[in-house]
């Protein structure tokens, strides 16, 4: 018996009502489906980009440059490009990212050009990656007359990263205890010190993370590119600066849409999406095995 | 009792936290070579004097001060007061022992280290020296390149000592040392402040009234913001003058 004639619980009615039983039930296996479906989206993206492109997959496939107007050959220019558009990316944003971060997590105070600086970089993570590349067209390929150049195109992708490089770092540097700040101050470190020797050093392993997860970030982009730096081909890794880069998410994109032999490209479509998501994914993975890492280091 | 020098003279010195008064038109001497406590319930401003003398309240934005505070007769909140040499020469040690992350050696040559010492010899034995004066060099002369975290408690906030020993302070502020250690922790700690003591000048605010009693030559009870007594720790536990004092040594209230 669990309710008297009155419906009032008695001290040890503690079997659970039948229609709360169905709701809870129903309700969770809704987020457990809903939970799973990134999982899902991920696993089949990948069998499907494995699947196709895998018979493209061989050594020659990543050290040779493409050959028969595309149709035959590697990817080698096109993997070398990516690679050198996000280490320049890198050489820019991290420096600038990071002092920007100091900037905002040590020194500012609150008030108008604080509220400023932080609005400005939220909306600037909001921005659509086309409208990054054409402003790049606009600035760094146009007005800074770089053309269409490795320089213009890392220079645009620091731009779109900064944001997200600017927020890790500065997550970091406030994840440092006060405790820290504090014992260094007592020493008689004066504030710069203090944030040279003990709270960047502290907060690197977080920051060097933001970079990888942003280096993942740029790789795969193809908009901010397009027409700053990304070329329908070269024959070879560019000599320098102010040369256009082949890039692997602008070659997929060419080779799927524009040419005449679509079809007859379909593997090395895949077989070059199946190398970017092998690069961004490791990227990832070092990022999310680096974190993890100093999480368990972490005493304090 | 010997007079001793005033290393600190307080002088009507009160601290506002943006519209609160923590510390009301405070008056008290810090004599040299001895150690003075300073007790009193929790948000009494124990701890906003003590962070006061090196001016460590400086960190918090919204706080101002009135009046003076003199350091060897020298106003350490003019404008043209070098705060760097101040806290060189007033060093300080936390509730909770917080050694860098870095290893035991970093943490005692931090200081040394910044006063531009680079000569290796030097700094051995710069570290050696206060590692032995905080009576931690027997545990850790082993293991200089461990982690500063890797310690116990009671090692760690020794090794907070010893940081800042490494800097030959005059004085060392102690901000409730022992609040997060064992007893046995404790008493080494307070035999150690002891010891210290012949060299080194120490102010120490604690909730713990019998280490007061234990170690202290001068005794500071603070109420409200307020010094409400102060004097020699005998006669303030043993004899107050004020019946607050009485109150809250006995017990009845805090």
């Amino acid at each position: 018996m669990i309710k008297d004639s009155e419906g009032i619980n008695k001290p040890f009615a503690l079997v659970r009502k039948k229609k709360i039983n169905f709701k809870q039930g129903f309700f969770l296996s809704l987020m457990r489906i809903f939970g799973f479906t990134g999982a899902i989206s991920l696993f089949v993206i990948l069998v499907f980009i494995a699947y196709n492109g895998l018979e493209a997959l061989s050594l020659d496939f990543i050290t040779q440059p493409p050959a028969e107007a595309m149709t035959q050959g590697g990817i080698f220019p096109v993997i070398m490009g990516t690679v050198l558009l996000t280490i320049i990316c890198m050489i820019f944003v991290i420096p600038i990212g990071v002092t920007t971060a100091i900037f905002l997590a040590e020194y500012s105070k609150p008030g108008t050009l604080l509220t400023m600086v932080m609005m400005s970089i939220y909306t600037l993570a909001g921005v659509p990656s086309v409208v990054f590349g054409l402003f790049g067209l606009g600035v760094f390929v146009v007005v800074f007359n770089f053309g269409m150049s490795l320089l213009a195109g890392s220079l645009t992708l620091a731009i779109m990263v900064l944001p997200y490089i600017i927020s890790t770092s500065e997550e970091a540097l406030k994840a440092v205890p006060f405790s820290f700040r504090e014992a260094s101050l007592a020493c008689g470190a004066t504030k710069w010190q203090t944030i040279r020797k003990v709270v960047l050093p502290t907060a690197m392993p977080g920051i060097l993370t933001g970079a990888i997860l942003g280096t993942a970030k740029v790789s795969g982009e193809t908009a901010p590119i397009m027409f700053t730096a990304a070329a329908f081909f070269s024959p070879g890794i560019p000599r320098s600066l102010f040369e256009p880069v082949m890039a692997l998410p602008y070659h997929i994109y060419v080779l799927a849409t524009a040419g005449t032999h679509i079809e007859e490209t379909r593997p090395i479509q895949y077989g070059t999406a199946l190398i970017l998501i092998i690069l961004v994914l490791g990227m990832n993975l070092l990022g999310i095995i680096l974190r993890s890492r100093q999480r368990k280091k972490r005493s304090w | 009792m010997v007079k001793h020098k005033n290393v600190f003279e307080i002088n009507d010195f009160s601290i506002w936290y943006g519209d609160f008064m923590a510390v009301k038109n405070m008056k008290m001497n810090i004599e040299a070579n001895r150690i003075t406590a300073i007790i009193g319930p929790s948000g009494c401003g124990k701890s906003t004097i003590l962070r006061a003398l090196n001016r460590m309240n400086d960190l918090i934005t919204t706080s101002r001060i009135e009046g003076a505070m003199l350091f060897h007769s020298i106003d350490i909140y003019d404008k043209n007061t070098d705060v760097i040499e101040l806290r060189r020469r007033v060093g300080m040690v936390f509730q909770k022992p917080n050694p860098f992350p870095s290893s035991v050696y970093e943490n005692v040559a931090y200081g040394p280290k910044l006063r531009g010492i680079r000569k290796k010899e030097q700094l051995d034995e710069i570290v050696e020296q206060a590692l032995v004066k905080a009576d931690l060099w027997k545990e850790v002369k082993e293991k200089l390149n461990d982690s500063g975290l890797s310690l116990s408690g009671g090692q760690m906030q020794r090794l907070c000592i010893a940081r800042s020993l490494a800097q030959q302070p005059e004085v060392i502020l102690f901000d409730e040392p022992t609040s997060a250690l064992d007893p046995i922790s404790t008493a080494h700690i307070e035999n150690l402040l002891q010891e210290l003591q012949k060299t080194v000048t120490i102010v120490i605010v604690t909730h713990n009234m019998q280490q007061a009693a234990r170690i202290s030559h001068y005794t500071a009870f603070m109420y409200l913001g307020e010094l409400i007594e102060f004097g020699d720790t005998d006669t303030v536990f043993v004899n107050p003058y004020n019946k607050l004092t009485e109150e809250y040594i006995t017990g009845r209230f805090g």
